[in-house]
């Protein structure tokens, strides 16, 4: 669940799932589960704030689309500040990741 | 970018909303699809609305959403109970609008008294002090002069002295008040004339020098029809000729308190309107009132030190005028010798009392709120059941407080706008001439309301809101069907309510029947002389350009016709009415054989008479005689004086034959006349004496007439005397001495009317909580009711049983009443006249009031309970 995530995770972790082109919400939820191996299952009450926060700041615009099978969906699609935040966010991850790694392999 | 953005989305949210919904609905049937389990679906997606919300609130951080759907459900709730919302809108319009009047009274009277002067926090008014008197007095001309020269804080010196003369308007005389002022008076004051010139420097110089005038921009409207050629014009004033040389812009009416003033002539003209002689370079001749401006940034105790200092020096330069004789500043609001004074412990009490209002206004609709915060209790359940946090509720509560108390203090400020000049009716016009008593309201008062509004909302929303507090959602919910409603706590909390109102108005009531039983002393203590059959007027010689010996002859004859008319026992002449505005002449006695303490200068007031005014005034004479035709210029000077004067000067002897001196001329005393009343129905006994109006001619003295005869008789009678005599005088109002007592007693009754409909309202709000608490109890505990009726209570038991309970709430209240009445009521004490603040009558009354008025509000519902159906009420 997105809840257990750190902290802006979410964020980071939507943005990535849009750097190969545009999802809607479901896609960007079963992108995540896919790829995590079912570790990640977020659910609407996380992925729909998260998406309008995404939105408000102008890392991702919406526009509706024809779904594969030919419905009508809501497509988010990464901006170029998008992208900027999302290369940002990751190296912040990565040091992130590696302070805490030295701090539990002291304990 | 984001600001952008989330108005963008504000103003699209509907359609916003409905994409999100639509996009959310996709989601799930996708799931549905994949899982091919309709339920898991909806349960793996969590709380959708929920999720929705979030997803709203993140454009909307500010609440902006929130704010106005807490203000659409609140105004829907107002609107679906009009009765409460009206009650309620009513009692704050009420509460709020009295604390507005009274805040734009106390802008406009007394720390922004003076429309259109600017800055004015920077005047302070100034007076003269008299070892050995208690009261402020003038300040002398020269001794002005010298204070300006030696002080360094101080801007400028501005004196402005009330005065007035008569502009005949047809037959009828109109007084028209206007101030001598110092040359330097309108630059000083920042107001600049929209026509003409202010005065020039050297204007207030030389006697006589320059009759020069500026005229108020209403006196140009009405007397000279806006005329655009004015400049250079003349007028006549008291008799001599001035040259109009300006018109001050709209809206300024002077610098005093009380009265607008119409038009300003340099200090030059000093003898023209003042009586007393020309007094320019009289150093004992204190007749100046006056104001500073400080320079920035100085406060009123350094220029005090500073004037103090300058006034010892004068002491010692000059002891034959100024020994004892010292220069107090005054803050503005504090001004002694205008109205303000005058108004200013009526204004502290009416702040005290409309507190009080509010606070019962409050009580009352926070009362109301309660109420129907039981009905509503559902939905607040319903609303914390659902996921609502505490917090949001209690944004809703407040913002319903908040509805009524902005409703509330848009209908005060209307209110307050309309009383602005509500307390002028309450004073008598003065011949013909209505006082002039606006209320400001400016930005202060506004911010001021507003806060009383805030303060207001926060004691309404809370209330329920503390209720809320203490919801519990499983019980309530389960419970609904119970109507077991209102814990002990809020009714607990409900009574102190209504107990707190009690007492706050029977502090009202108190302070009403003290101020009223104060009045009707003072209006019933006789003033020593007789007030119902004696008449009074005036006849303005010295405008009509008089001078002394056809004065003389005029007086002369016009008293012989008046004395000859039927229906006139008697008429007299005397430079001044008693208990008037103006002030006697006073002056340093010197008496034969009395030794003044060191220090002392012994000063007494004086009235100069005609013969008969004694007899006339209805003023026994202990011993002696009157002054006769006999007493004139040529014969020895004599007196009169008052019992306390012969007691204090001459303690041990009869005073008649001796002689006192007066100016450097000896008088003899001739009688002595019992004391009366001469300033202020409330002084105390003070030596006076009295000399022949004809050893001391004054030019335009006032005719007491003793007649049964009605004062509107006697003035068509009297206006044709006049006439016949000369018939370009006009005569003033004529009135009965008991019409000058009550005038000079109208601050008092001011506050009486006042705190009185304030009271009565008090007690209006504080019956209509009682009512609605004791109601809402009957109809809460109708099942106990039924089941006492049904093991046998008489009707009459019940009555007594809910009776009794609305009693002790009012006893409650009375005793807590009392206790802070016999606080607060010393407040009161500059205001009261031969009345204890802690008069048993007047509490005794006040108990009675309150109990007839719980007695009232209890009886409705407790003869309700009477009606209780006892198997209805045990079958349901």
């Amino acid at each position: 669940m997105g809840n257990d995530l750190l902290p802006g995770t979410l964020d980071m972790l939507i943005l990535s799932s849009l750097t190969r082109g545009p999802r809607h919400g479901y896609g960007i939820a079963q992108h995540l589960k896919k790829i995590s191996e079912d570790v990640l299952d977020v659910g609407e009450s996380s992925l729909y704030p998260a998406l309008q926060r995404l939105l408000l700041n102008g890392w991702v615009t919406a526009e509706w689309g024809a779904s594969e099978n030919n419905r009508r969906a809501r497509y988010y699609k990464l901006t170029a500040i998008g992208r900027k935040q999302l290369a940002a966010e990751n190296r912040e991850f990565g040091r992130m990741i590696l302070a805490i790694q030295k701090v539990m392999s002291c304990a | 970018m984001r600001l952008i953005r989330r108005i963008l989305y504000f103003f699209r949210q509907r359609h916003q909303a409905a994409e999100l919904a639509e996009e959310m609905e996709f989601h799930r049937q996708l799931l549905e699809q994949e899982s091919g389990d309709r339920y898991a679906a909806t349960r793996s997606m969590g709380a959708t609305t929920l999720a929705r919300e979030d997803a709203r609130a993140v454009w909307l951080p500010l609440r902006f959403e929130n704010i106005f759907q807490d203000l659409r459900v609140g105004l829907r709730m107002l609107r679906r109970s009009p009765g409460f919302s009206i009650l309620a809108i009513l009692c704050l319009t009420l509460g709020i609008g009295a604390n507005a009047a009274v805040f734009s009274w106390i802008e406009g009277i007394l720390f922004r008294p003076y429309p259109l002067v600017t800055h004015q926090e920077q005047l302070l008014a100034v007076t003269g002090t008299a070892r050995g008197e208690s009261g402020p007095t003038g300040v002398s001309w020269p001794d002005l002069l010298d204070l300006q020269k030696s002080s360094t804080l101080i801007d400028s010196f501005i004196v402005s002295k009330i005065m007035g003369t008569t502009l005949s308007n047809g037959d009828r005389a109109e007084v028209t008040t206007g101030s001598i002022v110092s040359a330097n008076y309108f630059d000083a004051i920042g107001v600049h004339p929209i026509l003409g010139r202010a005065f020039e420097p050297g204007e207030d110089v030389g006697r006589n020098a320059h009759p020069v005038t500026v005229i108020s921009y209403q006196l140009w409207q009405r007397r000279f029809k806006s005329d655009p050629q004015i400049i250079g014009k003349t007028q006549r004033l008291n008799g001599v000729v001035h040259t109009i040389v300006g018109v001050a812009p709209q809206g300024f009416y002077g610098t005093f308190v009380g009265w607008a003033m119409h038009f300003w002539v340099p200090a030059s003209m000093e003898e023209t309107f003042e009586s007393g002689g020309y007094k320019l370079e009289d150093r004992g001749a204190r007749w100046i009132e006056s104001f500073v401006r400080l320079k920035p940034g100085v406060t009123l105790e350094q220029a005090q030190q500073e004037l103090s200092a300058v006034a010892q020096r004068l002491e010692n330069d000059f002891p034959a005028t100024d020994r004892g004789h010292g220069i107090k500043l005054w803050p503005l609001w504090q001004t002694p010798f205008n109205n303000a004074r005058t108004l200013l412990p009526t204004l502290e009490i009416m702040l005290v009392v409309v507190v009080f209002v509010l606070l019962i206004a409050c009580a009352n609709v926070g009362n109301l709120l309660l109420v129907r915060s039981f009905a509503r209790r559902h939905e607040m359940t319903v609303r914390l059941a659902i996921g609502a946090g505490r917090s949001r509720l209690l944004q809703q509560l407040l913002t319903e407080g908040l509805i009524l108390a902005a409703v509330g203090a848009v209908g005060g400020l209307l209110v307050a706008h309309w009383c602005r000049h509500a307390l002028v009716l309450l004073f008598p016009a003065r011949g013909g001439v209505t006082m002039h008593l606006p209320g400001e309201i400016d930005w202060r008062v506004l911010a001021l309301s507003a806060a009383v509004c805030l303060l207001s909302t926060l004691l309404l929303g809370l209330v329920p809101a503390m209720l809320s507090g203490k919801l519990d959602v499983a019980g309530a919910l389960k419970a609904e069907s119970a109507g077991v409603v209102g814990g002990r706590g809020t009714a607990w909390f409900r009574s102190g309510l209504v107990v707190m109102q009690v007492s706050l108005s029977f502090v009202l009531l108190v302070g009403a029947g003290l101020l009223l039983q104060s009045l009707q002393r003072i209006r019933t203590t006789s003033p020593g002389f007789s007030t119902r059959e004696v008449l009074e007027t005036y006849v303005n010689l010295v405008s009509a350009g008089y001078d002394a010996p056809r004065a003389q002859t005029f007086q002369d004859a016009l008293l012989e016709r008046v004395q000859s008319l039927p229906g006139v026992e008697s008429a007299a002449f005397g430079r001044m009415p008693p208990l008037s505005y103006g002030s006697y002449s006073s002056c340093p006695i010197a008496v034969d054989g009395y030794q003044s303490p060191p220090e002392e200068q012994p000063t007494v007031e004086y009235n100069e008479i005609g013969p008969r005014y004694f007899a006339t005034m209805g003023i026994p004479l202990l011993s002696g005689r009157e002054f006769t035709r006999a007493d004139d210029e040529n014969a020895a000077l004599v007196a009169i004086v008052n019992e306390t004067m012969a007691s204090h000067y001459w303690p041990a002897k009869n005073p008649i034959g001796d002689r006192f001196q007066v100016k450097g001329r000896w008088l003899q005393v001739v009688a002595i006349a019992k004391d009366s009343k001469y300033e202020s129905v409330r002084e105390t006994p003070k030596p006076f004496f009295y000399v022949p109006l004809r050893q001391n001619f004054a030019l335009s003295p006032d005719l007491f007439v003793r007649t049964r005869l009605s004062p509107e008789t006697m003035a068509t009678t009297l206006a044709r005397e006049v006439h016949t005599l000369d018939a370009d005088l006009a005569l003033y109002e004529v009135i009965s001495l008991q019409e000058q007592l009550d005038r000079s007693t109208s601050a008092q009754l001011v506050a009486v009317t006042l705190v009185g409909v304030l009271g009565g309202l008090a007690l209006l709000l504080c019956a209509i909580g009682l009512y609605g608490v004791m109601s809402y109890s009957v109809s809460q505990s109708s099942r106990e009711l039924g089941l006492r009726m049904a093991l046998g209570a008489e009707s009459s038991d019940l009555l007594r049983h809910v009776m009794s309970r609305g009693l002790t709430l009012t006893g409650t209240g009375v005793l807590l009443g009392v206790a802070v009445a016999l606080a607060l009521t010393r407040l009161l004490g500059h205001l009261l006249y031969k009345v204890s603040p802690r008069d048993p009558l007047v509490f005794g009354s006040a108990f009675l009031v309150m109990s007839l008025a719980a007695l009232a509000a209890c009886f409705l519902p407790a003869w309700r309970a009477t009606r209780t159906d006892p198997a209805r009420i045990l079958r349901d």
